[in-house]
C-alpha cells in the first residue's frame, strides 16, 4: 500500500552510473545554473546508454532538480537525442540538396535493401538505425553520411557494402 | 501620454505600452493570439501584423508586429493597409493548416478566440488539402480535456502555466509542425490554477472537463455577475446555468481582485449546487411551515451565524434574535483571530492590500499561512510579486515591462525576496528566498525576532535562527514590504506576531504597511462584523447547555466543524427546538427539529465581505426549484420583506456596513427602466426546452427585486459594465471581449464596481503581547493544521470534480519522529486515542516535533485536540488514499 500511496515519479528513476554523474558534475561547473546543464546531461547519458530512456529522464531530472517536463522539452526539441532505443550504429544519412544532386537516392535504396530498413527504423539484429539528416557540411564530397562519429564521403554502393561489413564486425569484436 | 496615428486618425496612447495593447485600449480591432493582457508580448504568432511608416513622407512602410512595437510618440501605423491585412490572413491560414475545423463538436465553439480572429482576419477559404498533422491527446486529470489537434502553437498555455502560475508539469515539446503542448506523461495537471488554461488557450485544446459532462454553448447559458464562495478572497466569477442546473464557472474580470484568473477550487467546486442531496422543503412541513417558524420568532431564541452565509442572512438572524443573542458561527479560536483581524483592519498603521496590490510588493514574509490551500488566488499574486525585482532590472536597462521574454531572460532566476515561515513545505517554496521550517511555536519566535530587529519597541523575542537579520533587512529596505498571515493554522499568535512585525515596519518607515490577513470563508469578515466580541460559539453552547436558550437557530453552519463534537452534541440535544437552515445535509442538520432549505450562492442576490473588508454584491443567476429561499427571507419577521429594505436597515445597524448602500444598483440604471437580461440575445430553445412536458411555453419567471431579468429580452449591457455577467461584443465572442469593457487594457471596467472597502482606518494601537509557549515535556508532537485546496472548503468539497482530487485525512511527520514511533508511509494512526484516525505521510523536509494534520472533511475533530498530540498505530484503513497529494518531486524528495 505505502509504495504508491503518494503519486511520485521519483521512484521511476534509474541510478545514474558513477561515470555519468562525474561527467555531468563536470558540466555543472561550467554553467551558472543547473537548468542549463540539461542538454549536456542528456548527451552524456545517451553516450553511455545509447539512448535516453524514461528512467534516465527521471534520473537526470532528479539529479539536476529540474522538472522532467522541462527536460523533455529539450530532449524532444533536438532530433538527435534518442528517446527510443536505437541500434548499435546510427547511420545519419544526408539527403539535402548537394547529396541529392550527387545521387544519394540510389545509395539510400541500396542501404534500404542491404539492411532491410527505411528511415526511422532499426535493423532486426539491432546493429543499425537509419536516420535522415540535413546537410552535413561536406557537400564537396557528396553523397555523405555519418555512422557514429565518423564521416563517410563519396559514397558508392561498394563502399556501403564494405562499411556495413566493417561496422557489423567492429562492434562484434568489441 | 504620447500621440500616434493609426490609419490617419490621431490617438492618445501610453508610450510605456505596445501598439497592440494601445489599439485595443482605443477600441480598435486588431487580431492577436500570443499576447495576453497580463502576460505581455513574445511575438510568437505573428498575427498582430500592422504597417508602420517612418514618417509622413514614407509611403511604403514596413510590416511590424504591433505587440512587439512600442507605442512611441509620433508612430504612424496602419491596421487597414492591404499588405498588413494580407499578411494577417496568410498567417492565420498557416497557423490553421492542421487545425481540424471541428467547431461543431468543439466546446470552445461560440466563444473561441480562434473563430473570432479567423473572421476578423478575413481567412474564409481553406486551400490546404493535404494530410494534417495529428496528435495523441493526454489524460490530464478530472478538470481539463486535451485536444491537441486544435493547437495553433501560440505558446500561451506554457507561458501562463509555467511562467505565470509556476507550474512544472506542462511543457512545449518537439518542434516545427509537430510541436506538442502537454505533460511529460499522462496524469493530473498539478497546478492549483490549471483551470485558467481553458480561458488562456485561444482555441479548444484545453477545455473544461466538468462542463463537458453537461455542456452547453456560451450563448445558451443564463449568467449573472457573481462572487466565488470558495474562500475569503472574493474572486469575481460568472456561473452559467441551463435547464435548471449550474453548468460551469468562469472568471469574471475585477481589476482589484482576481483580474483574469481564478483558482481551481473556484472554477470546479460549484456543483454541490446541483447535488441531489440538496435539502428540500418536505411536503409534511410545507403546509404549516409558517406556524413552525413562528415558534422561533420569540424572545428566548438564540442564533448562531455563519461565515459562509451572506451579510443579509446573518443580519436577518441577528435582527430576529437580537444583537445580544446572536453568536459567532466560527470556532472560538477563529472567532478570536477574526475579531483581532477586524481590529487590525481599522488600524491606521496598516493597509489590507487587494490582490492587485499584493502583486506590487517587492519583499514579502508569509507567517504560518499556507495561502495556496487557503486563499489560492493570493498565492498566485505572490508569485507575481517576486517578479518585481525583474521589473526593476528591466526598467534600469530600459526594457519595457511588456517584453516578457526579454524581462525573464534578463532576470533569470533572480527574484524579489520572499520569506516563508511554515511548519511544512508549501507550493510557493520554489520562489522563496528563505524557508523557515519548524513547529508553530518556533516560527512565532522567528517572526517576533524579525520584528524586534526592525524596531526596538517591539516586544523582546529572540530566536537562534541566523536568517532573522537578513529577513529584517530586506523588509526594512524594500519599496513596498508585505506581511501575510491568517487564521487557518488555528494559531492567533501568527496574526499577533504578523501585526507586530507590520507595526515595527510602520514605526521604522513612518508609513502605512501592507498587512494581508486572509479569511477562510466567503463571508468570515461580514459575519464577524455583525457579532459582538464576547458572543463566541463556546458561550452559545454553554448557554444552551445551561438551559438558558431553549430555542436555537443555526444559520447555514455545521457546528461540528467549529467545536469539539461531544460539546456540540451535548448542547444541541439539550435544546427544545433547533431550527437549521442549510443547503446540504450535515451532522448539524441531523439534529434539527425544523430543517429549512437555503438557496446557494448562485440562487440569490446577496453581499459578502472578503479578507480586505471589501463588500461585493453577488447577483442571482438562476432559480431554485426545490423550495429553498434565501435564509434571510425565512428569518424575516415580515414575510413580505424585500432585500432593499433589509439592506437599508443593515446599512444603519452601526456595524460599518454603510459602504454597501451603493453596491446594489437600482433598477433605474437600466435603460428606460427595463431590466437587464440574464440570457444572451442568442439564447435558444426557450419555447422548446420544456416541450417534453408541456407544449405550452410557460411565462418567464419574474424577478421582482433585481435589476436583472430571467429572460433574453431587455437591454443588454452593451459597452457598459455596470452589471456584466458574460462579456460579448460584436466580433468578440470569447472572453477576450473584456477589453471592450475596460477603460483601457488591464484598467477598470467602464462604470464597473470593484466593491466597497467597509472598514475605516482611524484607530491606532500598540504592540500585542505574545505568550511564547514553553514546549510541553510530555513527548507529544506540536499540531500544525494543514488545509487542502480540494477538500478543506466545506461546500466545494461536495463537488464531484473536486472529490476526484481529494485525499484522506493525514498526519505529516518528520522522518525521525516517524522512525521513533515505528511508523511508515501510509500507516494509519489514532490521534490521542479518541477515535480520530489519519494516514501517516513521512515528509523529509519537516522539523522534528511537528505533526502536520489535515482533517479531511471534518473527519478529525481537531477542536477536541490540544496543541500537542500523541499517536498510536492502528490497523490500516484508507478511503480516498493519498494518491492525489501533489507533493511535487521538486519540493519533497525521498519517496
Ligand atoms: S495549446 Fe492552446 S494555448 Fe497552447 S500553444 Fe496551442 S493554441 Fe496556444
Ligand atoms: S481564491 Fe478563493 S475566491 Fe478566488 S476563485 Fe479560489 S476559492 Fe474562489
Ligand atoms: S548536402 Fe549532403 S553534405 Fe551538404
Ligand atoms: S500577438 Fe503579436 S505576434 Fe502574437
Amino acid at each position: 500500500m505505502s509504495g504508491n500511496l503518494i503519486a511520485s515519479t521519483a521512484r521511476k528513476a534509474r541510478k545514474l552510473t558513477e561515470e555519468e554523474v562525474h561527467e555531468i558534475e563536470h558540466e555543472m561547473e561550467l554553467y551558472p545554473d543547473k537548468k542549463a546543464v540539461g542538454l549536456e546531461a542528456l548527451k552524456i547519458v545517451q553516450k553511455h546508454q545509447g539512448w535516453v530512456s524514461d528512467e534516465s529522464m527521471q534520473a537526470i531530472s532528479k539529479f539536476l532538480e529540474i522538472p522532467v517536463s522541462d527536460l523533455e522539452s529539450v530532449a524532444t526539441f533536438f532530433n538527435l537525442v534518442y528517446r527510443q532505443p536505437v541500434g548499435e550504429n546510427v547511420i545519419l544519412f544526408c539527403n539535402s540538396v548537394s547529396c541529392w544532386v550527387m545521387g544519394c537516392e540510389s545509395i539510400k535504396s541500396h542501404i534500404n535493401e542491404k539492411l532491410g530498413i527505411d528511415f526511422g527504423q532499426t535493423s532486426e539484429d539491432g546493429k543499425f538505425t537509419f536516420l535522415p539528416v540535413p546537410c552535413l557540411g561536406d557537400c564537396d564530397k557528396a553523397p555523405v553520411m555519418m555512422v557514429g562519429d565518423d564521416l563517410h564521403r563519396n559514397l558508392t554502393h561498394d563502399k556501403i557494402d564494405e562499411l556495413i561489413l566493417t561496422y557489423r564486425k567492429s562492434k562484434q569484436v568489441e | 501620454m504620447a500621440k500616434v496615428v493609426i490609419d490617419g486618425v490621431e490617438y492618445e496612447v501610453n508610450p510605456d505600452n505596445n501598439l497592440l495593447q494601445e489599439c485595443l485600449s482605443n477600441g480598435l480591432d486588431l487580431p492577436y493570439f500570443c499576447w495576453h493582457p497580463c502576460m505581455g508580448s513574445v511575438g510568437a504568432c505573428r498575427q498582430c501584423a500592422v504597417k508602420q511608416y517612418r514618417d509622413s513622407e514614407d509611403t511604403n512602410g514596413n510590416i511590424v508586429m504591433a505587440c512587439m512595437t512600442p507605442a512611441a510618440d509620433g508612430a504612424i501605423i496602419s491596421i487597414n493597409d492591404d499588405q498588413a491585412k494580407d499578411m494577417r490572413e496568410r498567417v492565420i491560414e498557416s497557423l490553421m493548416i492542421s487545425h481540424p475545423h471541428d467547431c461543431p463538436v468543439c466546446e470552445e465553439g461560440g466563444e473561441c478566440h480562434l473563430q473570432d480572429m479567423t473572421l476578423m482576419s478575413g481567412h474564409n477559404y481553406r486551400r490546404y488539402d493535404k494530410k494534417k498533422v495529428t496528435h495523441r491527446n493526454q489524460y490530464l486529470g478530472p478538470f481539463i480535456n486535451h485536444e491537441m489537434n486544435r493547437c495553433i502553437t501560440c505558446y500561451r498555455c506554457v507561458r501562463y502555466y509555467d511562467d505565470y502560475a509556476g507550474g512544472t508539469d506542462l511543457a512545449a515539446q518537439a518542434s516545427h509542425h509537430h510541436t506538442y503542448f502537454g505533460r511529460y506523461e499522462e496524469g493530473v495537471l498539478e497546478s492549483e490554477f490549471s483551470g485558467n488554461l481553458v480561458e488562456v488557450c485561444p482555441t479548444g485544446v484545453f477545455t473544461d472537463k466538468a462542463f463537458s459532462e453537461h455542456y452547453s454553448r456560451k450563448w445558451d447559458l443564463q449568467t449573472a455577475p457573481s462572487i466565488c464562495a470558495g474562500c475569503g478572497t472574493g474572486c469575481n466569477i460568472t456561473p452559467g446555468e441551463r435547464y435548471g442546473t449550474l453548468r460551469r464557472v468562469v472568471n469574471r474580470y475585477n481589476s482589484e481582485i482576481n483580474g483574469y484568473f481564478i483558482c481551481d477550487r473556484g472554477r470546479f467546486g460549484f456543483d454541490y449546487v446541483n447535488s441531489p442531496e440538496r435539502i428540500r422543503l418536505s411536503p409534511e412541513i410545507s403546509d404549516d411551515v409558517e406556524k413552525k417558524l413562528e415558534q422561533f420568532k420569540t424572545d428566548d431564541a438564540i442564533g448562531i451565524g455563519s461565515p459562509r452565509a451572506s451579510n443579509e442572512s446573518n443580519f436577518a438572524l441577528r435582527e430576529l434574535v437580537g444583537e445580544d443573542r446572536f453568536f459567532s458561527g466560527l470556532s472560538d479560536s477563529d472567532h478570536e483571530a477574526v475579531q483581532l483581524t477586524l481590529a487590525l483592519g481599522q488600524d491606521a498603521a496598516f493597509r489590507s492590500p487587494s490582490v492587485k496590490e499584493i502583486e506590487l510588493a517587492d519583499a514579502v514574509i508569509i507567517i504560518g499561512e499556507d495561502v495556496t490551500n487557503t486563499s489560492p488566488r493570493v498565492a498566485l499574486a505572490l508569485r507575481q510579486s517576486v517578479r518585481n525585482y525583474a521589473m526593476d532590472l528591466a526598467k534600469q536597462s530600459q526594457i519595457p515591462a511588456w517584453q516578457d521574454a526579454a524581462v525573464r531572460e534578463l532576470a533569470q532566476h533572480d527574484r524579489s525576496p520572499l520569506a516563508i515561515l511554515t511548519p511544512y513545505t508549501t507550493r510557493l517554496d520554489d520562489i522563496a528566498s528563505e524557508i523557515v521550517l519548524g513547529p508553530p511555536s518556533q516560527l512565532i519566535e522567528v517572526a517576533g525576532a524579525v520584528a524586534k530587529a526592525i524596531s526596538e519597541n517591539a516586544p523582546t523575542i529572540s530566536s537562534g535562527d541566523d536568517r532573522v537579520a537578513q529577513i529584517a533587512k530586506y523588509l526594512a529596505e524594500a519599496k513596498r514590504p508585505l506581511i501575510v498571515s491568517g487564521c487557518s493554522a488555528g494559531r492567533i499568535d501568527f496574526i499577533k506576531v504578523a501585526a507586530n512585525l507590520a507595526r515595527a515596519l510602520s514605526e521604522q518607515r513612518q508609513e502605512v504597511i501592507d498587512l494581508c490577513l486572509t479569511a477562510p470563508e466567503a463571508n468570515t469578515l461580514g459575519m464577524s462584523m455583525l457579532t459582538n466580541e464576547e458572543n463566541t460559539l463556546g458561550a452559545a453552547l454553554d448557554k444552551i447547555r445551561r438551559g438558558e436558550a431553549r430555542k436555537v437557530i443555526v444559520l447555514e453552519n455545521d457546528l461540528y466543524r467549529r467545536a469539539p463534537h461531544p460539546d456540540v452534541t451535548d448542547a444541541l440535544e439539550k435544546a427544545d427546538s433547533l431550527l437549521v437552515l442549510d443547503q446540504l445535509p450535515t451532522k448539524t442538520t441531523e439534529k434539527a427539529t425544523l430543517l429549512l432549505p437555503a438557496t446557494s450562492f448562485s440562487e440569490h442576490e446577496a453581499t459578502y465581505v472578503n479578507y480586505e473588508g471589501r463588500a461585493q454584491v453577488s447577483f442571482q443567476v438562476h432559480q431554485n426549484n426545490s423550495g429553498a429561499l434565501p435564509s434571510w427571507r425565512w428569518l424575516s419577521k415580515d414575510r413580505k420583506e424585500n432585500i432593499s429594505s433589509l439592506t437599508e436597515r443593515l446599512v444603519k445597524c452601526s456595524c460599518s456596513f454603510e459602504g454597501i448602500k451603493t453596491l446594489r444598483p437600482e433598477i433605474h440604471v437600466a435603460v428606460s427602466g427595463m431590466q437587464i437580461p440574464r440570457q444572451s440575445h442568442r439564447y435558444s430553445g426557450r419555447t422548446a426546452m420544456r416541450a417534453n412536458l408541456n407544449v405550452h411555453e410557460p411565462k418567464q419567471p419574474v424577478d421582482e427585486e433585481s435589476v436583472l431579468s430571467f429572460s433574453m429580452e431587455g437591454i443588454p449591457p452593451g459597452k457598459d459594465a455596470t452589471i456584466l455577467g458574460a462579456p460579448w461584443s460584436p466580433s468578440w465572442n470569447s472572453n477576450q471581449s473584456i477589453s471592450k469593457f475596460q477603460e483601457e487594457v488591464n484598467g477598470d471596467l467602464k462604470q464597473g464596481n470593484t466593491g466597497q472597502l467597509l472598514l475605516d482606518r482611524d484607530k491606532s494601537d500598540t504592540y500585542l503581547e505574545i505568550k511564547l509557549d514553553v514546549p510541553k515535556a510530555d513527548g507529544g508532537l506540536e499540531v500544525a493544521l494543514v488545509h487542502q485546496i480540494f477538500g478543506s472548503g466545506e461546500l466545494s468539497a461536495k463537488s464531484k470534480a473536486l472529490q476526484k482530487r481529494m485525499v484522506d485525512p493525514y498526519i505529516g511527520l518528520s522522518k525521525a519522529d516517524a522512525e521513533s514511533l515505528g511508523l511508515s508511509q501510509g500507516d494509519s494512526v489514532s490521534i490521542d486515542g479518541n477515535g480520530n484516525v489519519a494516514a501517516v505521510v513521512v515528509r523529509t523536509k519537516m522539523k522534528v516535533g511537528t505533526a502536520a494534520l489535515y482533517c479531511g472533511e471534518n473527519d478529525i475533530d481537531h477542536h477536541a485536540l490540544g496543541e500537542t498530540v500523541h499517536l498510536q498505530k492502528v490497523a490500516s484503513s484508507h478511503h480516498r488514499g493519498l494518491g492525489n497529494l501533489i507533493v511535487s518531486d521538486l519540493y519533497e524528495e525521498g519517496y
